[in-house]
């Protein structure tokens, strides 16, 4: 089994090599800046996907985190700290390796946190507020597990917009590039635009390595046996709690992980990361892709993403979006993979049909039909 | 002079309450009756007020009105039939996704019928400048006019929910559908119904508060999340107590304005509900059963 | 026989003549908000971009010069702004970029054109476009301090000192309440209430009894949606009677319709498009003026605004540089900079290295609304 998920990976890993050099071949090596960013967004949502798909929790709300990672890494290396080198704070940072100086684009120099501590920050930051929000956030349910992910997300974008140490309504520009290890660096210079393609989809390789050895794991069958009958696992001994929230905040830190990237490779970031819109496009790609299926949200999520960035749909590009959404989850709504006409027409025909419909496949992985969240016993309309 | 600041602020408090509250409303009737929530709550006020300001280009106001909440009641019923009736025991997580669908592609309809410009009503009695002291506030009468509607609204729909034939038919479906089905009552039909009632609601609510708001293809959106929060704080289900947590959801807003930078007003309510949330769960109202022990 | 060759040779030769004295077209880009949150900016941009551009090419072009305008709908978004510009930039290989419409979004790609040594020409207001000067980015929108001074100068006349200051929290408002902060002390000014609001919102009546509270003499809207509007309604409904002020974003009379009875008397300094009809005949920008209104309106059905002349002007100047200069972007750039006294619809521009907006504190003019129409301030 292990081999399988290795040899997909590879699989994938060999596909996006060779689209890089069909895209350069063909002197069309400006479609790899696309990509690129296709991918960050894609690690964003395979995270979104192991948690809904898998621990069957929503969250409308993980734009958050990505902004939460993107602002953090570029206001760490923004701030200029050169008016405060006698301070205590500056002295000690300095004093530990954790300051770089650097020409900013007006030929002045700034003293600014070096990337690799701010990354460090902007991964441990997203860890803390992922458990302190994911506490208390966890134990609700439904929709009211969906409001306070709804309102988490709303809160980091109120602020990313009303503080003017952040940019406010205009964001941070200017963010340096990255260095990594050697001479690789993640920035939008087109001199290393193919190396940045490889960065980023080497990244969500890792990433994909990463969930599919998860949900494999005992850890994988633990948030199964919770995602099917939570009571039942509970009873059984799974410690559910744990096991949502550990997968809530991985998934935390793979979207503040893409964050900083792309904002390194961007050179800046903006409050429309972390607006509501965005988080309910993560969720609808999700569900397009598949609720459980981990490589089904991969592909809708880079072909979206990428023919967005592209412009492909011009004005209509949202419209298209809700199309694409509606049709999806009237039609193949256990994700456009696992797409089978007979099913897909299953609700037209039954109607047709004076036969009693087969009973439908229950406790699939990735159903959303078999998701935890049945149609409840719900208050009568004025309150009793 | 601190009294009439209070009750300034208490009247803008109103004014935004009573916008979520009728949202919040349309989103309890319908999840009442389905188990859904209706992303799409929001556009059917904005449908409201874009329609009766094309149709007051050729007809009086009061006719307008009615025609444009007739109009978008349609629509309601539309979106039902088309997406909702005929999917086979859905769960809820595929309909929100659905219903977000389907406010993406109305919003971006009504961005193609009448552009991104911002349309208005004219003010049902007197106009952009006129207002009425009261006890020291100066209100716009159009605010009189949204609360008075919303209030009318509220308890029409709570007599109707009570008496009427069909809202009890509408009470019993809500309750148990596979009983009320049983005991031969058109389940089906009943879920069209608060459809058109929640869009109903909502296009009058459009209407009403476009000459304060102004109307533009893009305001059901944030209406909508504004809604589904007003109606979570009530309880979810609760339909008088989203109308009694909208109010203090708006107040809660305008109140938090005089202590804090406006720009965190989002963070401060939202705060707030939060709060509320981790400790009671199934908000103000609700039942009891919304989180796990 | 030989008359049949002779003839298919010569109109060969003729076309291949043709096809080679013909100019190859020159490209500009555009990344304008034509849909989302700031499409009342990057909408009439774009009509004015395409409608100067089909002007431009049925004359002939520029110099012989067709014209293809690439426009690209960016939603004021700034991922799709960089996205969309390194398209323009490395795929058509475009001369210039005109655009993007929002603060935030030129931002985001300054940086970008500079390294690729492309012209950009940006229809945003704020002052960091152009301070720090970058070589190869301009702005075409006037400089926000000069409205402010405009409005201080106008409150001194009125004998205001005690203000508050509404803005929203766009770009826009964001650089308005900054200059504002900046300028105040200097021109004697006392701000009392500084209050910043969503751009969404749709009441603002807390808002304005914030201001109320503090006892001002006039109050300072800095916004350009529609909650510019609401505002002023507001505060007249509050019973407040002081002088109103708003920023240049008030210059398109569908606020002033939206406003009804409430924006009689607000004041506000603006390009002269509002105002051209009342300009004397030998005033350099009334012929322009006159006519880019003239057939907007006509085209469009709608009043033309100041927002699509930012457009206007990023044509022109493109324009004359070429004219100039030819189609070498190293060239182009710097015959922009070379630009003296070129009329504009925002003003009168004239270029220099350190100067990559090019207009003055005259650009601006005081306006206010008089039985629903845009009058100069007279006084």
């Amino acid at each position: 089994m292990r081999s399988a998920r290795w040899f997909q990976v590879a699989l994938f890993m060999a596909a996006a090599v060779a689209v890089e050099l069909a895209a350069v071949y063909a002197g069309k090596a400006f479609l790899l800046t696309q990509l690129t960013m296709s991918a960050y967004y894609t690690l964003v949502v395979i995270g979104l996907s192991l948690l809904m798909g898998y621990a069957g929790q929503i969250s409308i709300g993980h734009a958050g985190f990505f902004a939460i990672g993107g602002y953090a890494a570029a206001a760490l290396t923004t701030w200029d700290l050169s008016g405060r080198r006698g301070g205590w704070l500056v002295s000690a940072l300095g004093a530990a390796g954790a300051l770089v100086s650097r020409p900013d684009l007006y030929g002045g120099t700034v003293l600014v946190v070096r990337p690799w501590v701010a990354f460090g920050v902007a991964v441990l930051l997203a860890l803390v507020i992922a458990f302190a929000v994911g506490i208390p956030v966890l134990r609700l349910k439904g929709h009211y597990l969906a409001m306070a992910t709804l309102g988490i997300g709303t809160i980091v974008y109120s602020i990313a917009l009303g503080t003017g140490a952040l940019g406010a309504a205009d964001g941070i520009s200017g963010v340096p590039p990255f260095p990594l290890l050697g001479g690789l660096q993640v920035g939008g210079a087109a001199s290393i635009r193919v190396a940045n393609y490889y960065i980023a989809f080497g990244l969500l390789a890792l990433g994909m390595l990463l969930l599919l050895n998860l949900v494999n794991s005992r850890v994988g069958r633990a948030l199964r046996a919770i995602h099917g009958a939570e009571e039942a696992a509970s009873a059984m001994g799974v410690d559910t709690a744990r096991f949502k929230l550990q997968t809530f905040v991985l998934s935390a830190v793979l979207a503040a992980v893409a964050g900083v990237f792309l904002t390194h490779f961007n050179g800046g970031v903006g409050p429309s990361e972390a607006s509501i819109m965005k988080s309910v496009k993560y969720v609808a790609i999700v569900a397009v892709g598949g609720m459980g299926s981990l490589w089904g949200t991969l592909t809708t999520s880079l072909v979206l993403n990428f023919l967005s960035l592209r412009g492909y749909f011009g004005t209509f590009d949202d419209a298209v979006f809700g199309l694409i959404l509606i049709a999806v989850m009237l039609f193949a709504p256990s994700g456009i993979l696992a797409l089978s006409f007979r099913r897909s027409l299953e609700p037209v025909l039954g109607r047709l049909r004076t036969a009693p419909k087969p009973a439908t496949r229950e406790g699939e992985a990735g159903d959303p039909d078999s998701m935890p969240y049945r149609l409840e016993e719900k208050p009568s309309e004025d309150g009793r | 002079m601190l009294g009439e600041l209070l009750l300034q602020y208490l009247v803008a408090g109103l004014t935004y309450g009573t916008i979520y509250a009728v949202v919040g409303m349309g989103f309890n009737i319908i999840y009442n009756a389905t188990g859904i929530i209706n992303f799409a709550q929001g556009e059917f006020v904005m449908l409201g007020g874009m329609t009766a300001v094309s149709l007051h280009q050729v007809l009086p106001l009061p006719l307008a009105i009615l025609g444009a909440v007739a109009v978008t009641m349609a629509i309601g019923a539309l979106i039902e039939m088309a997406f909702i009736r005929w999917l086979a025991a859905p769960s809820v997580l595929r309909m929100i996704i659905i219903t977000i669908g389907v406010s993406i592609v109305v919003r971006e309809a009504a961005l193609l019928v009448w552009g991104q410009q911002v349309r208005a009503l004219p003010y049902f009695t007197g106009n952009e400048v006129t207002s009425i002291s009261m006890g020291g506030a100066r209100v716009s009468p159009q605010v009189l006019w949204a609360v008075g509607t919303t209030a009318l609204m509220v308890a029409l729909v709570t007599a109707f929910f009570r008496w009427a034939s069909w809202g009890r038919q509408m009470r019993a479906c809500a309750s148990n559908r596979v009983a009320a089905s049983l005991c031969g009552l058109p389940t089906r039909n009943l879920v069209t119904l608060a459809f058109v009632l929640s869009a109903g609601m909502g296009a009058l609510a459009g209407c009403v508060v476009s000459p304060i708001t102004y109307t533009q293809y893009g305001i059901g959106t944030g209406l909508a999340i504004k809604g589904f929060t007003v109606a979570i704080l009530g309880g979810l289900g609760n339909s008088l107590a989203s109308v009694a947590a909208g109010l203090v959801f708006g107040i809660l807003e305008s109140f938090s304005v005089s202590v804090l930078p406006t720009a965190y007003k989002d963070v401060v309510t939202i705060a707030v509900l939060l709060a509320i949330l981790f400790v009671r769960p199934s908000g103000l109202f609700g039942a009891r059963e919304a989180s796990r022990p | 026989m030989r008359k049949k060759i002779l003839a298919i040779a010569a109109t060969l030769l003729a076309g291949w003549a043709t096809q080679a004295l013909a100019k190859e077209p020159i490209k500009v880009g555009a990344l304008l908000a034509v849909s989302g949150p700031a499409s009342f900016l990057g909408a009439p941009e774009a009509r004015t971009l395409e409608m100067m551009v089909a002007d431009l090419n049925a004359k002939g072009g520029i110099d012989g010069h067709p014209v293809t305008m690439i426009i690209k709908d960016t939603g004021a978004s700034p991922e799709k702004a960089i996205s969309f510009a390194k398209q323009l930039i490395e795929e058509d290989k475009v001369l210039a970029i005109i655009g993007p419409s929002t603060s935030g979004e030129t931002m985001a790609i300054k940086n970008l054109a500079e390294e690729a040594k492309t012209i950009l020409l940006s229809c945003a207001a704020a002052e960091v476009i152009v301070n720090p000067v970058a070589k190869w980015v301009f702005k075409t929108p006037q400089k926000d301090s000069y409205a402010v001074v405009k409005i201080f100068q106008q409150m001194k006349k009125m004998g205001i000192s005690k203000i508050g200051v509404l803005s929203s929290n766009t770009g826009f408002g964001k650089a308005g309440k900054e200059q504002i902060e900046k300028l105040a002390p200097e021109h004697g000014i006392q701000i009392a209430v500084n209050e910043v609001y969503d751009k969404a919102a749709t009441d603002l009546t807390a808002e304005v009894t914030k201001v109320k509270a503090a006892n001002v003499q006039a109050i300072v809207n800095w916004s350009i949606e529609p909650a510019q509007s609401i505002v002023i309604k507001n505060v007249r409904q509050l019973g407040l009677q002081f002088p109103i002020f708003q920023s240049h974003g008030f210059g398109n009379i569908q606020y002033v319709k939206a406003a009804g009875a409430a924006a009689e008397g607000v004041i506000f300094p603006a390009g002269r498009l509002l105002i051209a009809d009342s300009l004397p005949a030998s005033h350099p920008q009334k012929a322009l003026l006159v006519a880019y209104a003239k057939e907007y309106a006509a085209k469009f059905k709608e009043d033309a605004s100041t927002f699509g002349g930012h457009a206007y002007d990023a044509l022109i100047i493109l324009e004359a540089a070429v004219k100039k200069a030819g189609t070498d972007k190293e060239k182009v750039r710097t015959a922009i900079e070379n630009i003296k006294g070129l009329p504009g619809t925002g003003g009168i521009f004239s270029f220099s290295a350190t100067d990559h907006n090019g207009l003055d504190l005259d650009s601006f003019a005081m306006i206010t609304v008089k039985d629903g129409r845009f009058v100069p301030l007279d006084r």
